[in-house]
């Protein structure tokens, strides 16, 4: 058989594409808040759930979220896993624990790490606050938190944290 | 066939760049501006259909996160193609006629200006022979208008007029995007982009969403007095092999208008999806509209959002019929290079 007669089985066709991504403009409302180290959530007009990180919608109402909510950095584990494989290029090394956080006074979580704990006392309902980065190293970034870790209440059952619609 | 006609429809102005918008924000206006026009919510929808391409935005499944611009609770019927908003009324079309529907929401959205578009259309491109050749749409539209000057079908001085009256029909539009009139030495002094097209051949890059609502005859009156009825619709699509294809002739859209039965109706009004200056004679030869007003909206040429601009057509022809008491609209909507697959619609008002 020849060179031209050889079946190939594939050919290569790198895509490159580059994009000026925007968050949109609610997200840096929010992102603007993050830089100077405060959790700033938004609020749904109609069935006034609080959402954070904000995309700018309610999903639920399709109306946009214009109404500010201060938050603090404090709430609760919703569920969490530990993560026991090395992602190429991520410095933590495994194992360790990944959550959704669920701020106080928010009606939706997000994910962050759980450190300065063992990984066995980790719980579902655990009441866990913000540990920041150094002031003068905070970007336009929920990485200005280094993790959350616990602090000493009494646990949350999550169950209560369901969204009731007024 | 069930009648189904379109009662209201909704465009965010076009925009050279959105900024910090993001597409949901860009979405919500003109979704609420519609219900707002109609005094209607959600609840009164039966189906969503929304258009775009998730390449626009660079993310996998972003028209998922477009979802988050209307309301999905109680849980709604959606579905998205990843086509011009021109399909997605087709598909919301379908959806009446099988009787799963009355209503339908269509929307579509895009933003050009984030990435590099030449280098995203060219992906819709077979993925062996022709995109890893990186063709750009401007070079593609190129061959065609080339094809077309040299076989005597469209002249320079057509190209030029379209320019022209494409500027003169911007104010008509109050969305558009390019409003600043030209005259000849303009056009003539402008640097080719790629021959024979120079940049007043060509779109502008556009940023902006749009949306439609489209009922059954038993709910359109719920909607509104003046409904406008798709008399009509039809798309076929060329192979995707630009060799194989006669760019000079379409052989789709003649098949199109043969089906719809066009021959005898005397359009009052055509908009065409017409992204550059050399199609609009092409069509208007293909479509005997020589003597039809044509884009009156400015067309894809004074605002081009990817997407949208399909279902722009339609919503303009829509908005012509309804506002100057005229009778019969012919609409179309194109995807692919080179016009490769075409759909038209004839819309009537009632009298």
């Amino acid at each position: 058989m020849s060179a031209e007669d050889t079946p190939k089985d594939y050919s290569e066709s790198p895509i490159n594409l580059e994009y000026f991504y925007t968050a949109g403009s609610a997200t840096t409302r929010f992102l603007n808040q993050v830089k100077e180290g405060n959790i700033v959530g938004q609020g749904c007009p109609k069935c006034k759930a609080v959402y954070v990180p904000p995309r700018g919608s309610c999903p639920r109402c399709g109306v946009a979220t214009d109404i500010e909510v201060p938050l603090t950095d404090k709430g609760c584990i919703e569920s969490f896993t530990v993560v026991h494989i090395p992602i190429p290029g991520n410095p933590i090394v495994p194992p360790y624990v990944c959550a959704m956080i669920r701020l106080d006074g928010a009606n939706i979580s997000f994910l962050h790490l759980i450190q300065d704990i063992d990984i066995e006392k980790i719980r579902i309902g655990m009441r866990i606050r913000a540990v920041w980065k150094p002031q003068e190293e905070w970007t336009h970034s929920l990485e200005n938190i280094k993790w959350f870790a616990p602090i000493d209440e009494p646990d949350v059952d999550v169950a209560t944290l369901r969204f009731q619609e007024s | 066939m069930k009648r189904v006609a379109i009662v209201g429809y909704a465009q965010h102005p076009i925009l050279k760049n959105a900024g910090a918008l993001n597409e949901v924000e860009l979405i919500m206006p003109v979704v609420h501006q519609l219900f707002n026009d109609l005094g209607i919510s959600q609840k009164d929808i039966d189906f969503t259909c929304s258009g775009s391409c998730d390449y626009l935005q660079g993310a996998a499944f972003a028209f998922v996160e477009g979802l988050s611009a209307i309301q999905t609770n109680p849980p709604i019927k959606e579905s998205h193609v990843e086509m011009d908003a021109a399909w997605a009324m087709y598909e919301s079309m379908l959806k009446i006629q099988m009787g799963d529907a009355e209503t339908a929401l269509i929307y579509g959205f895009g933003k050009s200006s984030p990435g590099d578009l030449d280098a995203i259309i060219s992906l819709q491109m077979d993925p062996y022979y022709i995109s890893p050749l990186w063709p750009d749409r401007v070079s593609l539209a190129a061959l065609q208008a080339r094809v077309l000057l040299n076989q005597n079908i469209i002249t320079q001085e057509q190209m030029l007029a379209t320019v022209m009256e494409a500027r003169t029909n911007s104010k008509n539009n109050k969305n558009a995007l390019i409003t600043d009139l030209i005259d000849e030495s303009d056009y003539l002094n402008n640097p080719m982009v790629s021959s024979p097209l120079n940049k007043l051949d060509c779109p502008p890059i556009s940023d902006g969403s749009s949306a439609m609502i489209i009922a059954s005859e038993e709910k359109a009156y719920e909607f509104t007095d003046h409904p406008i009825w798709i008399e009509g619709i039809d798309h076929r699509i060329e192979s995707s092999n630009l060799g194989s294809r006669n760019l000079a002739t379409s052989n789709t859209l003649q098949a199109s208008m043969k089906q719809l039965n066009l021959k005898n109706i005397k359009f009052d009004v055509a908009e065409l999806h017409t992204q550059f200056s050399h199609e609009v004679p092409f069509l208007k030869f293909l479509l005997n509209l020589q003597d039809v007003p044509t884009n009156l909206s400015g067309g894809p040429l004074v605002g081009n959002v990817m997407m949208c601009a399909g279902l722009d057509a339609v919503g303009k022809t829509y908005e012509s019929l309804k506002d100057n008491q005229l009778t019969h609209g012919l609409a179309h909507a194109t995807s692919g290079p080179c016009l490769q697959h075409n759909m038209l619609v004839h819309l009537e008002a009632k009298k």
